[in-house]
């Protein structure tokens, strides 16, 4: 028997863990001497109240989509993939390199041949430490941990020594030819007659997250190798017992994780910069973990997050333009979400299963 | 009870313990339900019940493990808090837990002492703790060396240091919580020769068990708990096996398994000098030669640990091994690299692995879920790329119907459903196969007698089909009831074969101990 019905431990959680959030928050930002109730205000109109604030928060929800999704999976076969940084990284290195060396006929295919290129490149990033796990069972976060260093030193070097314009002094590549611009939300909405904001970042890429969401839910839930790597994830014991290979499921669920996190930089490199620079990626690997915990490992959970986090990141760009409020503070008010929906989840969850309880007895 | 506050522990009038109105829930479950008993000094009483009937939480309340929500509990006569263990052991009772808490690298004397150390220096109180330790153990006739390190000691004698433990700190009630799980039949017989020993100085005990025939063979007075209830006290000699099992059910059950005599066929599985090595280098199976044939079951005894896993996990195929199997004619592959679950299955071999809650069920899937683990690649359950989830939970409601498992929710999580019913989806899963082959790992474990008739009815109806079952388990009962054939486990060898019919319990005890042939 469920303590809990399954609709309230799905939104009466997250939400209530939030409002904790947000109350904490106000209270910081009481501390330092601004107005809280100012400062949502200024988040809400700064990230959701122009097609130009929605193109950014959709921009960056985009990328921590991607990243989410890719913890996501890896948590699923039990697996902690911390490496979504690293393995964005090397995704944008296969985009950089798809897009300058390739002569593309049409964005579509540019698009098609960068998102493979991308996936290979996080995939084969991530397939080190999962090989070293499944084989030598060196532990999963601390080589995904490692190889984030190593892809930043490697991107340096490459950025530097190799990709770098000759005469330019900044560590970037060429930009890309014309033929690989994917088409802003601007441009797709435009036929249809929504006026959205031209300068605003959110593409095409976008929709391919979306897709992506739908996909991984339909590989967890529909397929045998999405069953094959919940077993893994839920009892390695069983998994043996039923013909499921640890080492091949942990390769598998890796993969396609890495695979997700590279994907993350069709958005930002050839959606948004359309030239690779130096950390491209801007921590969004690091908020895929937080999407991921908050999303409870569900693609719609994990896309509801994005969303979140995505508000939270151009709200608070908004707040440090306007406001005294450092930048920082935005640090401190995503450590609090993660805080609650996260770590603090059965401090919410334990009373809340006690007043079910209680109403339960109540009727019964 | 009377007021005596005399600290009479010895006066004869009052219970030793008596529990009065005990109540104590978790979450949604009432696991103990107004429970009242009273357990006379010097006398073996047994409590007996089915998993989850409360037996554990009650005697959790009483070594202070729990809080009962109500009731009060009185030690000879006195009422009594027991907010910790301390305060148990303070009042005289001492706890023989089912699994050892002994330090294994540290001396009997050591453990004796661990945490009733006598000041400050270590060498006085041993020397003290010794005399104290000789003392108690002539006069309870319990030999132990003092100086034996507990790793070295057999499962028998460490049981023995956990009772003088107890007896050490001066504890006049022992609790002994499923004390004969881990003992071979001669070991358990002296364990209840000990018990007797104790009761004849005064002691009272405690017994806890879910075993019929040790409560008949050892106790003086036996209560049965159901459901968090305490159903019946009675003496001893005026009960029967059946009427309690009856107790325990709640309806009348089978205690002996109706079988007719085996029609053994052709050879099915061929084992021939299995080897088989575990990750430290250690030397598991040390050349097992074994036959099943089709309409028989053999049964493997033996003490849990002597091979009975590992053989299992070879046949099953997640474990290496070197040597020869044949099923059906055919050699298996021995080869860790290829060998695994699925390609067993697809041999005809299905398996019902030891410990279902970590092997043979993902707790948190749901029954449907569960029903297709191991079979989930089956062109059955595919539609196209995806999984046909319809067609498995149709076929899981088939097969939940055809085992009666309770409630018949395909949509209920594994961890939901009790311990019998837990063993029934797996049962189902893997005999509606119609395998010609079965491995079945302690098929009863942690299942309610109730479902124990059910489950042993469908091997034996797998076995008149002609299919070979080959049964693994640590109760000598459920193996002399089911088998054809017994073969017993020792060390990593098979001592000796026997036919049910013509061999007891004494001499399988025997060969269990690695005593014989």
């Amino acid at each position: 028997m469920e303590v809990m019905p399954k609709w309230a431990e799905v939104t009466l959680v997250p939400l209530i863990s939030l409002l904790l959030a947000a109350i904490l928050s106000a209270l910081v930002i009481l501390a330092i001497g601004e107005d809280p109730i100012a400062a949502v205000n200024l988040m809400v109109t700064g990230a959701l109240g122009s097609t130009y604030g929605w193109g950014y928060t959709l921009y960056y929800a985009t990328n921590f989509l991607f990243t989410g999704l890719a913890v996501s999976v890896a948590f699923h076969a039990g697996l902690f993939n911390i490496g979504g940084e690293g393995q964005a990284m090397l995704g944008g290195l296969g985009v950089a390199l798809a897009c300058l060396l390739i002569p593309w006929p049409h964005w579509t295919l540019a698009l098609l041949g960068a998102a493979g290129a991308a996936a290979l490149f996080g995939a084969a990033w991530a397939a080190i430490p999962a090989f070293l796990q499944a084989k030598r069972g060196s532990h999963i976060v601390i080589t995904t941990i490692m190889f984030n260093f190593i892809g930043a030193a490697v991107l340096n070097y490459v950025l530097v020594n190799l990709m770098r314009p000759a005469g330019s002094m900044d560590p970037a590549t060429a930009r890309f030819p014309e033929t690989t611009h994917l088409p802003t939300l601007h441009d797709i909405l435009a036929p249809i007659g929504i006026n959205f904001s031209k300068s605003a970042p959110a593409n095409v890429t976008f929709l391919i997250a979306l897709l992506a969401c739908v996909l991984v839910w339909f590989l967890l839930w529909r397929t045998w190798l999405g069953y094959e790597i919940r077993s893994y994830g839920k009892s390695e014991p069983a998994a043996k017992y039923g013909g499921i290979s640890p080492t091949a499921i942990t390769m598998i669920a890796m993969l396609i994780s890495g695979g997700l996190a590279g994907l993350m930089a069709i958005n930002n490199v050839m959606g948004e910069a359309e030239r690779l620079v130096l950390n491209a990626v801007e921590g969004a690997g690091f908020i895929g973990i937080a999407v991921a915990l908050m999303g409870r490992s569900h693609p719609f959970g994990v896309l509801l997050a994005a969303i979140l986090f995505g508000f939270l990141y151009q709200g608070g760009a908004e707040l440090a333009l306007w406001t005294s409020i450092p930048r920082e503070l935005i640090v401190v008010i995503q450590a609090l979400v993660i805080l609650f929906t996260g770590a603090l989840d059965n401090m919410v969850r334990m009373p809340l299963e006690r007043l079910f309880l209680m109403m339960r007895r109540r009727n019964a | 009870m009377n007021g005596s506050d005399t600290s009479g522990r010895q006066e004869t009038a009052a219970p030793a313990i008596e529990l009065q109105g005990i109540s104590k829930a978790f979450g949604p479950v009432q696991a103990n339900k107004d429970i009242s008993i009273r357990v006379m000094p010097g006398t073996i009483h047994g409590i007996i019940g089915e998993n989850g009937a409360g037996k554990s939480t009650l005697m959790s309340i009483l070594y202070g493990f729990y809080k009962a929500d109500k009731g009060e509990i009185f030690i000879a006569g006195k009422k009594t808090d027991i907010p910790d263990s301390q305060a148990a052991i303070a009042a005289g009772i001492g706890m023989v837990f089912q699994h050892f808490k002994l330090v294994e690298n540290f001396t009997v004397l050591e453990n004796i002492i661990l945490g009733a150390e006598d000041g400050g220096l270590l060498t006085p109180s041993l020397a003290k703790a010794r005399k104290t330790l000789l003392e108690l153990e002539h006069e309870y006739g319990l030999n132990v060396d003092p100086d034996a390190v507990i790793e070295e000691l057999g499962v028998g004698m460490q049981q023995r240091v956990e009772i003088l433990k107890a007896l050490y700190r001066q504890a006049d009630i022992l609790i002994l919580d499923e004390p004969t799980g881990v003992l071979t039949p001669a070991e358990a017989d002296q364990l209840f020769r000990i018990l007797d020993r104790l009761r004849e100085e005064g002691k009272t005990i405690i017994l806890i068990t879910h075993k019929l025939r040790e409560i008949m063979e050892a106790t003086d007075t036996v209560s049965v708990m159901r459901r968090g209830e305490m159903t019946a006290t009675v003496k001893t000699k005026d009960t029967s096996p059946a009427e309690l099992a009856e107790l325990m059910v709640g309806r009348k059950v089978l205690l002996r398994v109706d079988k007719k005599p085996a029609v053994p066929g052709d050879v099915v599985l061929d084992i021939k000098n299995l080897h088989v090595v575990d990750d430290k280098g250690v030397e598991r199976l040390k050349g097992i030669d074994l036959q099943v044939r089709a309409g028989e079951i053999v049964g493997i005894a033996g003490v849990a640990g002597n091979g009975q896993s590992e053989l299992l996990e070879v046949l099953g195929g997640y474990a290496d091994a070197s040597g020869e199997i044949r099923v059906n004619g055919q050699p298996l592959d021995l080869s860790g690299k290829h060998s695994d679950g699925r390609s067993r299955r697809a041999r005809g071999i299905a398996h019902v692995p030891e410990d279902r809650q970590r092997e043979g069920l993902i707790m948190d899937f749901s029954a449907w879920e569960n029903t297709a683990f191991g079979y989930h690649r089956d062109p059955d359950y595919q539609s196209g790329v995806l999984l046909n989830n319809a067609a498995i939970r149709a076929d899981t409601e088939a097969k939940m119907e055809r085992f009666d498992v309770r409630p018949p929710n395909p949509g209920l999580a594994a961890k939901n459903f009790s311990g019998g019913n837990q063993q029934k989806i797996v049962l189902a899963r893997e005999i509606e196969r119609n395998p010609d082959l079965l491995l079945v790992g302690q098929p009863t474990r942690g299942v309610d007698i109730g479902a124990i008739e059910f489950i042993h009815q469908q091997i034996v109806a797998l076995r008149d089909k002609g299919k070979a079952v080959l049964l693994v388990s640590v109760e000598l009962e459920e193996i002399l009831a089911l088998a054809d054939r017994v073969a017993v486990m020792f060390d990593g060898h098979i001592m000796g074969e026997r036919v049910s019919a013509e061999t007891d319990e004494k001499e399988l005890g025997l060969l269990m101990a690695g005593v014989g042939n």
